[in-house]
């Protein structure tokens, strides 16, 4: 390339708004470099686009047949071809609810101490290693639970519960292993490292002025946390939470491996139950005809619907305190 | 005067008592790493050997074999994955950082987003739905593909992160110099941030090296030692699932060091990549 083609080419730097500037006083090469990498930006749009229109009408013929009734009635009948999404969502809400109940204390606990408490040294490499959490295949985590897990709960753990708490609905009846609690503490252990970095990332986001105007009236540590600092992140801890709940809802493997898989709702935790991502998991590949295959995608375009809008509930969250905007310090 | 000095006593002992108790929740929350990888290890170790490697699963119920097949099965699903999502995801992360002002930035950055919430399940369903139901048979290339797509919106993200980071000066210089625009972004920026799109390309490879839900009804899984992208495959997480579920001795011993050989590539590839970024960026 010639030097002073080169020149009447050069364009203003990536940060200035590209538009107005016509595609005439563009080289060749910028030109082809721009449709490349546009097909590549519009690729993801169309893709999502696509994956919304397949599953529309993969679900069709049940969509047709049972409309927004799906999700009222509980039948789940193959060979009578009748379905009804009822004891799934149940399940999906009732085992990611449990995961939070048992998560949400440990990360915000585990995230404000890494913030605010810990020794500079150890912040890093904890946080790191409780990541790795998050890297574990959800495969393994459904292996371990199957072997590890529900044998210590089913020996040890749920007995316990049971003479403990058996008069309460939620602990009674018979004990197997495989249920809703062992999910709900499966999963629990998996949304944990989700939640943890990104409330930990909201902590380390308020301004130390917080904190020392906190400390400087005379508040201990944890006075200051709890008065000063929670308050300012509370929108995007709320969001980390919503986060780790998007991640509970659509989580698969690990959760067919120790729900047990019924279609049954029960008031007793320590009784099997079904997902809606594990119900896909398990019967899409062996479903008896046209219309269980459309009631499983009609399952798979609710939890579609249903992630897509936890998780903008969650962005949204975070972002607020992200941006230091009013949100976050209104609060106080 | 003693009331207040109780009081602040008081004060002090709950605030030391809080941060006790949430030194007690770290610990509480890095057992269960220990558990799992300590259980991989006792449960998994003691069955690696060459044969598992190397040899073809046994017939059911008998005792010896490996899982070569899967890993065969996982390299290739994992490598067709990798050659189509991450040029797409590199690619749509450069043209969202160099065209910021752009409308199409806006769409494919929130549409990235979205995708990245979604369960792979449903993204499986997709690939069943467009490419398995239409072939009419079930084939790695599908899962591939359902692969290839949870991958793009991290890779995605990573690139138009690092991106961000390069010193517009630099861009300017090059430009200053008679660059034009696309060398500028593909020998200047694209360089400068090879390490950071390096790591971000890996994380986005391990995490999909462990999917399993796309791939049940996709690439469905096989007995056999299969090369043709085109046929059912196995592939090492399937494997997993099929010998931890199924009901004979010998099959959850192979799905203990199946798992172990999974998490030690998972692990490996992951641990290795932020430890190179960290390098690369002591602030990160």
């Amino acid at each position: 390339m010639t030097a002073p083609a080169a020149l009447n080419t050069a364009r203003p730097p990536a940060h200035e708004p590209a538009a107005g500037v016509s595609l005439e006083r563009q080289s060749n090469g910028d030109r082809v470099f721009r449709v490349v990498l546009t097909l590549a930006a519009i690729a993801i749009p169309v893709l999502l686009a696509f994956l919304v229109f397949e599953l529309w009408s993969g679900a069709r013929l049940a969509i047709d047949r049972f409309g927004l009734g799906f999700i009222t009635t509980s039948a789940w009948d193959p060979v009578a071809e009748n379905f009804g999404a009822v004891p799934l969502v149940f399940g999906t809400l009732l085992s990611s609810f449990l995961a939070l109940l048992i998560a949400v204390p440990l990360s915000l606990g585990v995230a404000i101490f890494l913030t605010e408490f810990a020794p500079m040294r150890i912040r890093q490499p904890v946080a790191f290693v409780i990541g790795l959490l998050a890297a574990i295949p959800s495969v393994v985590y459904g292996l371990w639970g199957i072997f590890v897990l529900i044998p210590l709960l089913r020996t040890t753990v749920f007995p316990f519960l049971e003479r403990l708490l058996g008069f309460l609905p939620f602990f009674e009846g018979p004990i197997y292993g495989p249920s809703m609690l062992t999910a709900g503490i499966i999963l629990a252990i998996m949304v944990m490292p989700y939640i943890m970095s990104v409330a930990r990332e909201v902590l380390v986001a308020v301004p130390n002025s917080q904190r020392e105007a906190a400390l400087a009236l005379g508040a201990t540590r944890w006075e200051a946390v709890r008065t000063a600092v929670l308050p300012y992140a509370r929108s995007g801890i709320f969001g980390a939470i919503i986060l780790g709940l998007g991640r509970a809802l659509g989580e698969t493997m690990a959760v067919t491996m120790v729900i047990g898989n019924r279609h049954e709702i029960s008031a007793s935790l320590f009784a099997p139950g079904y997902t809606m991502a594990a119900a896909i998991a398990n019967e899409f590949s062996e479903a008896v005809g046209d219309l269980h295959l459309a009631a499983l995608a009609y399952v798979a375009l609710l939890l579609f619907a249903v992630t897509v809008i936890v998780n903008a509930v969650a962005r949204l969250l975070i972002w607020r305190v992200a941006r230091g905007s009013a949100a976050g310090s209104k609060a106080i | 005067m003693g009331l207040i000095r109780d009081r602040r006593a008081w004060r002090r002992v709950r605030s030391n008592a809080m941060v006790v108790i949430m030194g007690a929740a770290v610990l509480l929350a890095v057992l269960p790493l220990v558990l799992i990888l300590a259980d991989l290890v006792i449960k998994g170790a003691s069955s690696l050997n060459f044969e598992f490697f190397t040899s073809m699963p046994a017939p059911a119920g008998e005792s010896g074999g490996g899982v070569a097949h899967a890993i065969v099965g996982t390299l290739i699903i994992v490598g067709i994955a990798s050659a189509i999502g991450l040029p797409v995801g590199i690619a749509a992360g450069i043209y969202c950082a160099e065209y910021p002002a752009s409308r199409i930035t806006w769409v494919t950055r929130f549409m990235a987003d979205v995708l990245n919430g979604t369960p792979s399940i449903v993204v499986g369903v997709f690939a069943w739905a467009w490419i398995v139901a239409t072939q009419k048979h079930f084939s790695g290339l599908a899962g591939s593909a359902a692969l290839a797509m949870l991958m793009i919106p991290m890779v995605l993200r990573t690139t138009e992160e690092m991106i961000r980071l390069v010193p517009n000066s630099l861009r300017e210089a090059a430009l200053a110099l008679g660059y034009p625009r696309w060398r500028t972004s593909l020998t200047i920026v694209l360089r400068t941030t090879l390490p950071g799109i390096i790591t971000g390309s890996l994380l986005a490879v391990a995490r999909i090296a462990g999917e399993t839900a796309p791939l049940l009804f996709t690439a469905l899984g096989s007995q056999y030692m299969i090369t043709n992208p085109n046929e059912p495959m196995a592939a090492l997480p399937l494997t997993v699932f099929t010998y931890a579920t199924g009901p004979f001795e010998e099959w959850h011993r192979f799905a203990w060091a199946a798992a172990l050989v999974l998490i030690l590539v998972v692990l490996a590839l992951s641990i290795g990549a932020r430890v190179a970024l960290s390098r690369r960026a002591p602030n990160g």
